[in-house]
């Protein structure tokens, strides 16, 4: 049945920009700040109070739009969109509906036909509502306005993927194009970005697009899978028992994987959008299109060649490593300062890309610095420490990043070469194990690694395993001609 | 001395040259409120011991030669529509009759860094939509040249406070002539300048692409000093002007020259539905300029007839929404006990708001509702941009243009209320210079047989303020004999 | 022409407007609403055509301001108005989502 069905959709992707201030005051967008603080006449909507654009927001939405093919437009302007709701201090927010910054514009993502092209219909800036906190009683909502008027960019697509597959390719190239472009961090999690599905079906053999519902609410790549999955069976469950689909929009519970229609925030949906009288238009000449793009950063597929040429790494290294800015910056850093882009990708394809999975942590949230990663390598290439104890060393670096060679020194991390102690720990253990000891005069090599292994374990790791083989070698050795 | 008969710049000269303080100045406008209040109403709100507190500061710094400038000292009054950091502002309001503004409007600011000294806030329709002040929530302004009739509006109760010497000058707000109508009603000085050289940041918007705040004085020489101190580039508002310096030294346009000037009078102005005294007032104003050296012409200014509906238009559609933010959550008046969010938003705006108020908000939702937008406020707007173009082709003949501010005197109370079109119609001569972005000045040119001003409305092109100051100066040295510049104040008998 | 407003028109723009009217209101706001807009129809005479609507009187453009935080804490004066208040933060009838 699901396969006489086509699946139609169109994204409306929300991207909170990365900007020290909100979109028309000073105040900070910072996280965290106790409610109401970061706020202002502006952007709490006091009487008299007027807008200022940040240039900042001006500057990432023209260079997201470059970086994504768009018609960067020569005017563009702001409107009101007018409707009540208490996140919303002025009861209008500001937006662009008649003359967006970017149109026309496209991302090719990789699925397993071959390349195909999702078209941008328009990028807009707008600002963004304040939180709403619902009390337990059910009776009042609290209002806190620290989100009010932080800037977001709108990226709305054509109606071109078909799939889920499609719509995770498409949102993580967008996210990695956004990212690189430092534009924003883009969280799914923690809302810094947002997608709302639009989504329909119809019959294979027809051109007419169906009716399309809006999802909203979904938190995660996995959320947005699922809402597509679970709204595709849904309308096609609706149209095949004679039922048909409603223009609305729908909320999705991922917890119960399911979605449902979310009551209407007002009677009337009509927002009576008009030019903000408060903000003139803005004009983008060609030398200021030149300037953002000459500001644009090397992307994933100029910084893959490069790592080629210069670094000798494996390509699959190089995928990894350059599908996350965070990841680049960091490898590309820590090589500078150590000089072993091997070793430093080693450390960033094993270790790192394990806690991450084990974490269940994105790449971006990496916490180690390059100078504390470089100096890893350097201790171990030193071997100041021992592979494992740089393991060690890395996971407490991984959680707080801390300077490993001070690490290193306040727990008494350092290998231990040939001292006193290492050749009296060795004897020991070949006292204390006759039978290996027999087993290796009689040929079985494996016998020798059973005794490293049980002096290292006895130094705590903090002995070179090559060099307490070469010892036990030496020792055994001595042992059969002394006996 | 008496103080209130000088003017402001006069006042602040006196006060400088040691003759009399601020706090003097200060008490003699109060002890004229106590006199005038009971009858006319201006103010809404009396500061009176913060005044008083202003007033000792500034006379130190006057005396330590801190302040030096032409309104140092000077007791002003601001429209109920500026935001006063402490001091309620209440857009004659009871959806904010209790508002204290965190912050203080940009021009009230600017004033008070020159030592002016804020009083209070003065009466005025109810968020700046009327042209009586009778839509006050606080009761109405009287016209202190007689309190039977209003003050104009919707800045009435600056242009009463001004004539009756409760002040030495005031700020008002012109949306659709606000600031100059009620000039005119009032016999004072008022005038508009050009769209962005005052900052509205603190101006309760209104109409934001109309919106302009103005000067309300005794005489062109304290407009001009106003002026100067209030206007300049503020990066706080995005629609403030850059301009020259040299085309804001308003004072130093204060020259009898009008030699050479080429005035036109639009024939539309001077028709039907002008009272015959006004229109008799202003001809003779026209001559006096043209005994001056004058060029004057009639000319037909087109559009004339179109310039109040595409204003109404504009207008609503601007305040429907700048007065949505009025909704009980964050400030303000609150209905009380709702049944739900859409229950609190719907009671709370219509107990809040005046029925002038929600009148206009209903228009201007209307007018921008889905299905409606292009036919009326796109068209409104595409008329807007005609009548500028029939502006610059009236400028390109003309300097500056000569009518009266309004089409007849100070209505008597309660005449107005009851038909919005034809109170609308009262604002004819003036919303095309909101329209067109324009400035203009209204002083007096003589009164009626009943003893009401009258008001002259001189209109300039864009920048301009100074021929149009220069000009209005020199009509008020021409006349100063039979129309004294400072109004008489009288003392009511009863009322 | 007589623009007519119907009691529908009237609810739908007192839901956009978010005013509560009596009947009796309902009824004047109709006809003043009916007078205002033949009023406004006299704009019909002009033909407008091909011209461009005038947003902004000036050209002003590219006004920017730099991205600094100019604003420090403004919690106490933001709530300084509120009619409720709880938890630092204004209260308002449940919302619905």
């Amino acid at each position: 049945m699901t396969r006489e069905y086509e699946t139609v959709i169109g994204l409306e992707v929300h991207v909170e920009l990365a900007t020290r201030t909100k979109i028309f005051c000073g105040c900070s967008t910072a996280f965290g700040g106790r409610p109401n603080s970061h706020t202002c006449p502006v952007c709490t909507g006091m009487p008299g109070a007027l807008p200022v654009l940040n240039r900042q927001v001006l500057d990432h939405a023209v260079a997201v739009g470059l970086a994504t093919h768009c018609e960067v437009m020569r005017i563009c302007r702001f409107d009101r969109k007018n409707y009540f709701y208490p996140d919303n201090p002025q009861n209008y927010q500001i937006s662009q509906l008649y003359l967006p910054i970017c149109r026309e514009g496209y991302v090719d993502i990789d699925v397993p036909e071959g390349v195909r092209r999702i078209g941008i219909h328009e990028i807009h800036m707008e600002e963004d509502a304040g939180k709403l906190i619902h009390c337990e009683d059910g009776k009042r909502t609290l209002v806190d306005y620290n989100r009010s008027g932080v800037p977001l960019i709108e990226i709305v697509t054509e109606p071109d993927m078909r799939n889920a597959g499609e719509v995770n390719a498409f949102l993580d190239k967008l996210r990695l194009i956004i990212q690189y472009l430092g534009a924003s961090d883009c969280k799914l999690q923690e809302g810094s970005m947002r997608v709302d599905v639009n989504l329909s079906v119809r019959k294979t053999d027809t051109a007419v697009l169906g009716t399309r519902t809006e999802m909203k609410n979904l938190n995660s790549f996995h959320a947005v899978s699922r809402a597509i999955e679970g709204e595709r069976d849904r309308q096609i469950a609706l149209l095949e028992s004679g039922g048909q689909v409603v223009m609305e929009t729908r909320r999705w519970d991922d917890g119960a994987g399911r979605s449902y229609a979310m009551r209407s925030k007002e009677d009337v949906r009509d927002y009576r959008y008009f030019p903000d009288p408060d903000l003139p238009p803005v004009h983008m000449g060609q030398e200021y299109l030149e300037k953002i793009r000459a500001q644009a950063p090397e992307f994933p597929a100029e910084k893959m060649a490069r790592y080629r040429e210069e670094y000798g790494i494996p390509d699959y290294d190089i995928r990894i490593i350059t599908a996350s800015k965070h990841m680049a910056d960091l490898f590309e850093a820590a090589t500078g300062i150590c000089g072993q882009p091997k070793k430093v990708s080693n450390w960033l394809m094993g270790e790192t890309l394990r806690l991450l999975r084990e974490r269940n942590m994105d790449a971006q949230d990496i916490r180690v610095s390059p100078r504390h990663l470089a100096a890893l390598v350097e201790l171990t290439e030193k071997k100041e420490i021992t592979g494992s104890v740089a393991k060690e060393v890395f996971e407490v670096m991984f959680e707080s990043d801390v300077d490993p060679v001070k690490y290193v020194a306040e727990k008494g991390l350092k290998t231990v070469g040939d001292s006193h102690l290492l050749r009296s720990t060795a004897q020991e253990v070949i006292a204390a194990n006759p039978k290996s000891v027999a087993d290796y005069h009689s040929g079985k090599e494996k016998a020798l690694g059973f005794l490293v292994g049980q002096t290292m374990k006895a130094m705590g790791g903090k002995a070179d395993p090559v060099g307490v083989s070469g010892l036990l070698k030496e020792l055994l050795q001595n042992g059969k001609t002394g006996a | 001395m008496d103080l209130l008969s000088l003017s402001a710049v006069e006042l602040s000269a006196a006060i400088r040259a040691g003759k009399t303080t601020a706090p003097q100045a200060l008490e003699a406008v109060l002890a004229q409120m106590d006199r005038m209040e009971e009858t006319c109403h201006c103010y809404v709100t009396v500061d009176r011991e913060g005044a008083r507190q202003r007033a000792e500061t500034v006379q130190r710094q006057i005396e330590s030669g801190v302040l030096r400038g032409p309104l140092a000292g000077v007791p002003f009054a601001v429209k109920d529509n500026l935001c006063t950091q402490g001091l309620r502002t209440t857009c004659a309001s009871r959806m904010l009759e209790n508002y204290i503004p965190s912050y203080t409007a940009e021009a009230v600011g600017r004033l008070e860094a020159a030592g002016a000294v804020l009083v209070g806030k003065t009466n005025m329709d109810e968020f700046a939509m009327g042209s009586t002040t009778e839509t006050s929530c606080h009761g109405v302004t009287r016209n202190p040249h007689d309190p039977g009739h209003v003050p104009g509006g919707s800045s009435g109760g600056s242009a009463a406070a001004v004539a009756a010497g409760e002040c030495f000058f005031a700020l008002g707000s012109d949306t659709g002539g606000s600031v100059r109508q009620p000039a005119g009603h009032c016999g004072v000085v008022g005038m508009k300048p050009t769209y962005g050289t005052v900052s509205r940041y603190g101006l309760i918007a209104h109409a934001s692409s109309l919106d302009q705040i103005g000067p309300m004085t005794r005489d062109v020489s304290d407009c001009a000093a106003v002026l100067e101190v209030i206007s300049g580039h503020d990066p706080k508002d995005s629609t403030s002007i850059k301009r020259e310096p040299q085309d804001m030294d308003f004072t130093g346009a204060l020259r009898e020259d009008v030699n050479g000037l080429r005035i036109g009078l639009p024939v539309d102005y001077l028709g039907e539905g002008l009272a015959p005294q006004v229109r008799e007032a202003v001809l003779r104003a026209a001559e006096t300029l043209r005994d001056r050296g004058a060029i004057i012409e009639e000319f037909d200014l087109e559009l004339v007839r179109y310039a109040i509906p595409a204003y109404y238009t504009i207008a609503a559609a601007e305040a429907s929404s700048n007065l949505a933010r009025f909704d009980g959550v964050k400030y303000g008046y609150r209905a009380r006990g709702p049944q739900g969010l859409e229950d609190m938003y719907r009671k709370t705006r219509s107990q809040g708001l005046g029925p002038e108020t929600r009148r206009r908000i209903m228009l201007g939702c209307f007018v921008l509702s889905a299905g409606y937008y292009d036919a009326y406020y796109l068209k409104a707007l595409q008329v807007k941009g005609m009548i500028k173009q029939a502006f610059d082709r009236a400028f390109s003949r003309y300097d500056l243009l000569l009518g009266p501010v309004a089409p007849t005197t100070a209505p008597r109370l309660g005449e107005n209320l009851a038909d919005p079109v034809r109170m609308y119609l009262g604002d004819i001569y003036t919303v095309s210079a909101n329209l067109a972005g324009l400035p203009g000045i209204c002083l007096p040119c003589g009164r009626d047989s009943r003893g009401l001003p009258i008001g002259l409305q001189l209109i300039g092109n864009c920048f301009q303020e100074k021929k149009l100051l220069r000009t209005a100066y020199t009509y008020e040295q021409a006349v100063r004999e039979s129309i004294p510049p400072t109004p008489v104040v009288k003392l009511p008998e009863t009322h | 022409m007589a623009t007519k407003i119907t009691d529908n028109t009237i609810d739908y723009i007192a839901a956009l407007a978010k005013l509560e009217l009596t009947d009796d209101e309902r009824r004047r706001a109709a006809e003043d609403m009916e007078k205002m807009l033949d009023y406004i129809h006299i704009l019909e005479e002009l033909d407008t055509a091909g011209m461009a609507p005038a947003f902004h009187i000036f050209p002003v453009e590219n006004v920017f301001r730099e991205d600094q935080v100019t604003n420090g804490e403004g919690r106490e004066e933001t709530l300084r108005n509120a009619p409720v208040e709880e938890d630092h933060m204004f209260v308002v009838p449940r919302t619905v989502d």
